[in-house]
């Protein structure tokens, strides 16, 4: 009888423990992401003095002078426009090219498909400042340095591997029944696929594509190679800010953040959906 | 008319002969039923008809007409699978009339015929509703209706009821044979289950290692084995079997007993009985007690007969305990011989 409540006593002991934890977990992890935006965010919104003096205000004062100023930089919303085409391609090609290639891994067997899928990792493997040089001359011969597909080309190879991984497991949740079925009612290989198949991987189709466009979106190094009149934000933000005061490289720094972040927020319930929490 | 052959047909994955050179004719509106156990090949021969599966070697032929080069929509088949297959993202109506659509059928008709098989499977109140809200028998008698609505020449069933509980079992089974009996298509059926086998086919194709042993009607299949392995497989519990020696004149030796076989000139023979074809009586086969399980009716008594296996059901009046001896009397005429090099019948 005591013996049972000791044992009542300690399980709910370790159970609350065990809830303090967790919240403490989330909350460190929350504060580990929302901590420096909101440093940005305040820095961004104060006047250029109140960035380089000591003590810190917690509250913005709304001083839109930055971001003004900004706004009137030239070639800022070049290079913005140039940030979201070359993004936009890279999402429409990742998934053009990897969605077929994660539906041809999930659904055939085929020789050298455990190497297939170890290749699309090890594209992964090579650094980009090794591939810069070359790209860079052989993008000059062919004409495609500079331009946004050519930039795009080099992202869609980086974010590949996502959307091939992605979608590979995407497919591989949807019972093949069903596509068999549908070839039972009527439908061919592609009408069974647009049918049947393409509704129910949708969801997941647009997280991966959200992924592409992140990856494209946060991506400096290759754009600051390969580009030189048509910059991408990050690549122009590089290079104009190097010399520029503090409170106009937070400026930068929260222009570079907010579209990615309305972006993802906007599309969550689709980034969930990929790791299967809401894609029933 | 849509009358099924299947001529020589087999199928190897890799190095796995899968099936052997199986023969078949369905006559049209037949129910017939592939049983065996898993891994048989019974799947297989039914993804072939389907066109899911390509045959290695064979033809299939469908209404007189040669299908086995024509993708599963032309074959004028449905299918019912195992796991339902219902499309989640389309509601009960739009799913049983999915394959009208892709006839491009005029609305009304769709309409009409979709009410039609939902009224005939009872979930004419479903139709609004998605897979995810439904109950697995509920799923069952959709993708039923889906694949009667298609009116087809022939319905493929793959294990349809093997995911439903038992009571739910029993309740669609006796359904489905008065829904198909009525649709006027041929039905190809497969099951591991032998009462369900039993119960709905015309006839049974009893499969085992990748060929029909026997294609029969249940009760021919039953009663007369072609083969040891089908009187070990049907039946539960299944035949017995013994060891019998050639004693001259259709006169066979079975554990020390003298019984009257067919005339042949072979040395050994295998004699088999069923458990219910044994009688207890004043002369017969000397059998001890091991174990006695009532079923209710009956007691299940299980036995050894010179070191072997035997088992009879024996009316559950009598008082039998385990460590008995009784002497049991095969009824003559239910006395099965196989022969134990070829395992075929010996008549």
């Amino acid at each position: 009888m005591t013996d049972a409540a000791t044992t009542l006593v300690d399980q709910s002991r370790t159970r609350s423990s065990g809830r303090w934890l967790y919240a403490a977990s989330i909350t460190l992890l929350c504060a580990w992401v929302i901590v420096p935006l909101y440093l940005l965010l305040i820095n961004t919104l104060s006047a250029p003095e109140t960035v380089n003096s000591f003590p810190k205000s917690f509250i913005p004062e709304f001083d839109l002078g930055s971001l003004q100023f900004f706004a009137g930089f030239r070639g800022m919303l070049e290079a913005l426009r140039n940030s979201i085409v070359v993004a936009l391609l890279t999402m429409v090609m990742s998934v053009l090219i990897g969605a077929p290639a994660g539906y041809a891994l999930s659904r055939f067997e085929f020789r050298g498909k455990e190497l297939f899928r170890m290749l699309i990792l090890l594209t992964r493997a090579f650094p980009l400042p090794l591939l810069a040089l070359p790209l860079a001359v052989l993008f000059i011969r062919t004409g495609l340095d500079d331009t946004a597909f050519g930039l795009a080309l080099v992202h869609t190879t980086l974010a590949l591997p996502f959307a091939v991984l992605i979608t590979f497991s995407l497919f591989s949740g949807i019972p093949v029944e069903l596509e068999e079925a549908a070839w039972t009612l009527g439908c061919t290989r592609l009408t069974a696929f647009t049918k049947v198949v393409l509704p129910l991987i949708l969801p997941g189709i647009t997280a991966s594509a959200i992924f592409a466009f992140v990856i494209s979106w946060n991506e400096v190094f290759a754009a600051a190679v390969l580009t030189i009149e048509n910059r991408t934000l990050t690549a122009f933000l590089l290079q104009t800010l190097g010399e520029a005061p503090m409170h106009l490289k937070f400026a930068g720094g929260f222009i570079l953040v907010v579209p990615a972040l309305i972006f993802i927020f906007a599309v969550r319930k689709y980034l969930f959906a990929m790791w299967g929490i809401a894609n029933r | 008319m849509a009358e099924i052959q299947i001529k020589n047909v087999a199928k190897r994955f890799g190095s796995y002969q899968a099936l052997h050179d199986i023969n078949l004719t369905i006559a049209d509106q037949e129910f017939m039923v592939l049983l065996g156990a898993s891994g048989c090949g019974k799947s297989t021969l039914l993804r072939i008809i389907a066109g899911l599966e390509t045959q290695s070697t064979g033809e299939v032929w469908i209404g007189g007409r040669r299908i086995d080069h024509l993708p599963p929509k032309d074959r004028g088949i449905a299918m019912v699978f195992q796991n339902y297959a219902v499309f989640p993202h389309l509601t009960v109506f739009e799913n049983i009339g999915f394959g009208l659509r892709m006839q491009k059928l005029p609305n009304d008709q769709v309409t009409r015929r979709v009410q039609r098989t939902a009224e005939l499977m009872h979930i004419e109140q479903l139709l609004k509703r998605y897979s995810g809200e439904l109950s697995g028998g509920q799923r069952q008698r959709v993708a039923v209706a889906r694949a009667l609505a298609m009116e087809p020449d022939v319905i493929l069933m793959d294990e349809p009821l093997s995911n439903l509980d038992a009571l739910l079992r029993l309740e669609m089974r006796a359904e489905l044979k008065g829904v198909l009996a009525e649709s006027n298509t041929t039905a190809i059926y497969v099951t591991h289950d032998q009462v369900e086998a039993m119960s709905l086919a015309d006839r049974i194709s009893v499969m085992h290692q990748g060929r029909i042993v026997q294609a029969a009607s249940p009760v021919e299949v039953y009663r007369n084995p072609a083969e040891r392995f089908v009187a070990g497989f049907i039946g539960n519990p299944p035949m017995n079997f013994l060891p019998a020696v050639n004693s001259g004149n259709g006169q066979w030796t079975v554990a020390g007993r003298s019984l009257p076989g067919p005339q042949s000139a072979a040395g050994n023979l295998d004699f088999a009985i069923r458990p219910e074809d044994l009688r207890i009586a004043s002369e017969g086969l000397t059998a001890r007690v091991r174990l006695v399980e009532p079923l209710g009716a009956h007691l299940l008594v299980t036995c050894d007969v010179e070191g072997t296996m035997f088992r009879a059901i024996l009316d559950s009046d009598m008082a039998i305990r385990a460590g008995d001896h009784l002497t049991l009397a095969p009824m003559q005429d239910r006395i099965r011989w196989f022969d134990p090099e070829t395992t075929r019948s010996v008549a």
